[in-house]
């Protein structure tokens, strides 16, 4: 049997080294475990968001949502809702909840390797800042639910594209049509045996090519003469520009006329107030008058019913 | 030895598996109730803890560490760059963290722990009874349990919870070095890697299976060296029994916590 060996003795020196090293190793655990609620987020301050889906399959406790690739809030639960609908709440630090507005929108993308990811977009970012408990739908876009209905259209695009490349298809009669006619374009007729169907309709419409020239020189010839018939030394441009120099001089006569009979109008105007007045002098008169009259009459009444004997009653005015 | 003669022998030895396994656990719960006990931390204890402590662990610690570090640069080295050449560089880091911290790292230290410190310990307490001294001590009326059994296993359970823990830290720094280098701008990212990693139920099990496997290698050879071996056959080889004992509840824990974490 093994001897067992002799026990070190204990010294003040190895009782401190123990106890220190028992202490470290407290640290280290107490670090790690603070480090890892750390991790969690168990530490930071957050706002609830609410995600609302039809579907929560690859939603797990603990996902990240992410915004422009950037984590930015967490997943802390995952809930039926009595509508049969899934509740999905999003843990975000206020910190980040500033990139989340009230236009934001909330994908979950599926693809084809890896698992669920959650994203959020904020396309206005002077939108108000998204409100704390906020519920906001959470549009979903697989890409493995997107493989059968890429299939039955990837069928149908070769089916069309079969029935396109069979012999008696359209596209191939097609095909053959421009052949004839790039066959034609190519022959002694070009384009326009192309377009006029035969020759002797494509010599016409060459004649008549010659000919809209011969016209098109003439009518040039024609806008030569006009030119130096209305623009010439004799034209008549130049004689307009004389008659309206002359115009120039009749109106300025005009104007001096005018002003004459303007002043002979002013004239009129106070020969017109002097005859007003005059009339309103001749009315003052004209009663003054009727007053002499009436007391004349009344004089010539007197006298005559002390006169008897005068018959004539009548009055002569001066 | 004849088919029926071995039909006969199985009773027998399904009897004294049975009662080995009783005996087994109930001296466990023995040593472990005396090592929640506030009695066993008396002074003359204490002295003894704190030798035990220490010696079992700090001899392990610089060179443990120094191996974990090699290790774990060559695994996480081998997983980012895979992950890399197939489009996957963003799950590698997860996969580190999985693969090395959650699962290698602890087992490494438990079974380091096992074969350096506790095995040699349940050697030498063999040792000590067979030269009497349990009786001597009982004698004198102090309880050879508190100050030569639950020092050793003490020792066992901070070793392996010191080495786990420090060479885990290691691994997460050696990790956030090789994938992003030598740059503080990634930390937040990293954190937040890691803490999805460590949901609560992943890291409640990280603990339990650590402080399992602590007691798993601490118990099993301390206990196994408190009684003679019920075989004649495995009489020369007193640890050996242990040793089998403390692996299969090692195979078990591990077992226990992978179905845990991923079923």
């Amino acid at each position: 049997m093994q001897e067992p060996p002799e026990l070190i003795p204990v010294t003040p020196r190895l009782a401190f080294k123990a106890a220190m090293l028992m202490l470290l190793v407290a640290l280290l655990v107490g670090a790690s475990v603070i480090y890892i609620l750390y991790a969690r987020g168990v530490f930071d301050r957050t706002q609830k968001l609410v995600l609302l889906s039809d579907d929560s399959e690859g939603v797990v406790v603990g996902m990240d949502m992410t915004f422009s690739g950037f984590a930015l809030g967490r997943v802390n639960h995952v809930e039926l809702a009595p509508d049969g609908n899934v509740r999905i709440l999003v843990d975000v630090p206020h910190k980040d909840a500033h990139w989340l507005r009230t236009s934001s929108i909330f994908t979950m993308e599926r693809g084809l390797v890896g698992g669920t990811r959650i994203k959020a977009y904020s396309g206005i970012l002077t939108d108000p800042p998204l409100p704390d408990g906020a519920e906001r739908k959470l549009l979903r876009g697989d890409a493995t639910a997107e493989i059968p209905r890429l299939m039955n259209v990837a069928r149908e695009l070769l089916a069309n594209l079969q029935a396109m490349t069979a012999a008696e298809s359209p596209l191939n009669a097609s095909l053959a049509n421009v052949q004839a006619v790039t066959g034609k374009l190519n022959g002694p007729q070009g384009a326009m045996g192309l377009l006029l169907g035969n020759e002797s309709d494509a010599r016409k419409l060459v004649t008549t090519l010659d000919r809209a020239n011969t016209l098109l020189a003439r009518l040039d010839g024609l806008a030569a003469k006009a030119d130096s018939q209305v623009f010439g030394d004799k034209g008549v441009m130049p004689e307009t520009r004389a008659t309206v120099v002359q115009l120039n001089g009749l109106l300025a006569d005009a104007r001096g006329s005018l002003k004459k009979v303007d002043a002979v109008l002013q004239e009129a105007q106070a020969i017109a107030v002097n005859t007003r007045e005059g009339t309103a002098d001749l009315a003052a008169l004209r009663t003054e008058a009727e007053s002499s009259l009436r007391k004349v009459e009344h004089l010539v009444n007197e006298i005559n019913r002390k006169w008897p004997f005068a018959r004539d009653v009548e009055i002569k005015l001066p | 030895m004849s088919p029926m003669t071995s039909l006969k022998a199985w009773p027998g030895i399904v009897r004294r598996r049975v009662s080995l396994s009783w005996r087994t656990l109930y001296t466990s719960a023995l040593v472990l109730a005396l090592v929640l006990s506030p009695s066993s931390y008396q002074r003359e204890c204490r002295v003894s803890l704190a030798r035990h402590v220490y010696l079992g662990t700090a001899p392990l610690l610089s060179w443990f560490t120094l191996l974990v570090a090699v290790a774990s640069l060559v695994v996480i080295r081998i997983v980012v760059v895979t992950a890399d050449s197939y489009g996957l560089s963003q799950y590698a880091l997860e996969m580190v963290v999985r693969v090395l911290v959650l699962e290698l790292i602890p087992l490494t230290a438990a079974l380091f722990v096992a074969v350096r410190c506790t095995l040699p310990g349940g050697v030498e307490l063999v040792a000590l009874r067979a030269r009497g001294d349990f009786e001597a001590q009982r004698a004198r009326g102090v309880d050879p349990l508190v100050t030569e059994v639950v020092p050793r296993v003490l020792a066992g359970m901070f070793s392996v919870v010191t080495l786990a823990v420090l060479s885990c830290v290691i691994s997460l720094v050696l990790a956030y070095l090789v994938v992003h280098g030598l740059t503080g701008a990634a930390f937040d990212t990293y954190t937040r890697k890691v803490g999805q990693v460590f949901n609560p139920s992943v890291g409640l099990i990280f603990w339990l299976k650590t402080i399992f496997f602590s007691l798993a290698v601490s118990l099993i050879p301390m206990v196994s060296s408190l009684y003679d071996p019920v075989s004649k056959k495995v009489q020369a080889l007193p640890e050996l029994q242990g040793l089998v004992r403390m692996f299969l509840l090692i195979l078990l824990i591990e077992v226990a916590s992978l179905m845990g974490n991923y079923y």
